[in-house]
């Protein structure tokens, strides 16, 4: 699918969970549909590759996940300052140690405060469909996006979908053009230094760029609903409006919380799901008018050691003052499967108060070393 | 939306000397001229040599060479204060 947005510059270091998507990116090129792909050694250089093609004015898209995320953190933040509008698909991936190399968001969630624009896909049509988005997105408020999708359940899953074809990206995708390239005739330095009376201006300026960037992504999501009939937003509510009860979570693991919550109804339960497809900017006023007043569990896939698990922290800021009742249910990391049946207790403890735990802690049925 | 950028030249027009704690102050009548001070300053913005000092305050970053340099200690380095 990025391959149909016109790419020109892709640079990729190739790591699981992603490796085949970077394997097939250089197919590509091989065959003449990318024009330049950089071979680099690590994520560090691919991604400031990417921000020298991005600053010549060249549309760029990279892979990565886990390790490599994280190894390219001091960039992320250039490349966001700089107002870059690269795109990046990340195959979420937990991070060491112990070196694992299954799914959970730790990755992407510890980037969330460089400045990029976070899309999280439950399925892998949501997926392919987010490509083309992103990168309309990233062009016009000029800020980068990473479309989060996890590693194993959705990288390496068989599924059915349908493919935009190159006709129906171009009509949804105008030609990139960045505004300040980087062009020897007529020279300018960007991300230069800025002293304190000035710098604190680019970060308010980001910070509302990045805010009103949601409009944009709901701009994005209707129009390529016209065109292909699937139209996205900045949550999905799945028999929300008249539950009692809701799960938030982002994800794959989404779609289980779905079909527990489908069980759940059949018995005359008022369940609901809701995916919380962006993560930044953060859907705090959505949040607010579809949670008001509800018993909310959020479950994260990602933990912040020593502090409150992140996802539910924003959920709960968000829905401050509005009588809702916020859980935190933290786990399935690592690629520990977060199963129906963890679900429906989850359901079932949100009876009972507000809580902070675990989830998915049986013990492992081979040894542990020690 | 701003891009943090510069056009070639523009360390001209941004001012660097507002984060000093300590701005040098030169007692004229006791200054030789020697240019040692203009010598040594890192930034070059001492005025000529031969001449008393005068100083760019809008670069100056308050680094003290200047008064620890002078041979009649003519300069002295008063303390910026800011509420």
């Amino acid at each position: 699918m990025a391959v149909n947005c016109k790419l020109d510059v892709v640079a990729c270091y190739p790591i699981t969970p992603t490796t085949h998507l970077t394997e097939e990116l250089n197919k590509y090129y091989a065959d003449g549909k990318i024009p330049e792909y950089i071979t680099v050694e690590a994520e560090f250089s691919a991604i400031s590759a990417l921000i020298g093609a991005s600053a010549t004015g060249a549309r760029t898209f990279t892979t990565t996940g886990g390790q490599g995320l994280l190894y390219m953190h001091e960039p992320l933040f250039s490349a966001a300052g700089m107002r870059l509008p690269i795109v990046m698909l990340v195959g979420n991936r937990a991070v060491s140690s112990p070196l694992n190399i299954w799914n959970d968001e730790q990755d992407s969630i510890s980037q969330r405060d460089t400045g990029w624009i976070q899309i999280y896909c439950k399925n892998n049509q949501e997926a392919v469909d987010t490509i083309p988005q992103a990168f309309y997105i990233a062009e016009k408020i000029l800020l980068p996006v990473m479309v989060c999708v996890d590693g194993h359940y959705l990288t390496h899953a068989v599924e059915q979908v349908d493919v935009a074809d190159e006709s129906i990206v171009q009509k949804f995708l105008p030609p990139y053009k960045y505004p300040l390239k980087l062009d020897p005739e007529n020279p300018v330095s960007l991300g230069v230094y800025a002293n304190p009376t000035h710098y604190q201006i680019f970060r308010e300026d980001i910070m509302k760029d990045m805010e009103s960037s949601k409009e944009l992504i709901l701009e994005a999501g209707k129009k390529w609903g016209q065109l292909t009939g699937r139209e996205y937003g900045l949550i999905r509510e799945y028999m929300v409006a008249d539950a009692d009860r809701v799960i938030v979570g982002v994800g794959s693991l989404i779609d289980n919380v779905i079909t527990v919550v489908n069980e759940l109804r059949e018995n005359g339960e008022k369940v609901g799901a809701l995916h919380l497809r962006v993560f930044r900017p953060f859907p705090r006023e959505e949040l607010k008018k579809a949670l008001a007043g509800k018993k909310v569990a959020v479950i994260d896939r990602d933990i912040s050691i020593g502090g409150a698990a992140p996802i539910f922290v924003e959920v709960a800021e968000a829905l401050n003052g509005t009588k809702a009742e916020v859980s935190s249910f933290y786990g399935g990391l690592g690629g520990r499967g977060i199963k129906r049946t963890h679900i429906r207790d989850v359901f079932e403890k949100m009876k009972k108060g507000a809580r902070r735990e675990w989830i998915a802690t049986e013990a492992p049925k081979s040894a542990m070393s020690g | 939306m701003i891009i943090p950028h510069a056009k070639p030249g523009s360390s001209t027009q941004n001012l660097t000397g507002e984060w000093k704690a300590y701005m040098p102050i030169v007692t004229g009548d006791k200054c030789i001229k020697c240019g040692i001070c203009q010598n040594f300053c890192p930034e070059g913005i001492m005025g000529e040599v031969k001449k008393i000092p005068e100083i760019d305050y809008e670069y100056c970053k308050g680094c003290s060479i200047c008064a620890n340099e002078c041979p009649v200690k003519c300069i002295a380095m008063e303390r910026v204060e800011e509420d």
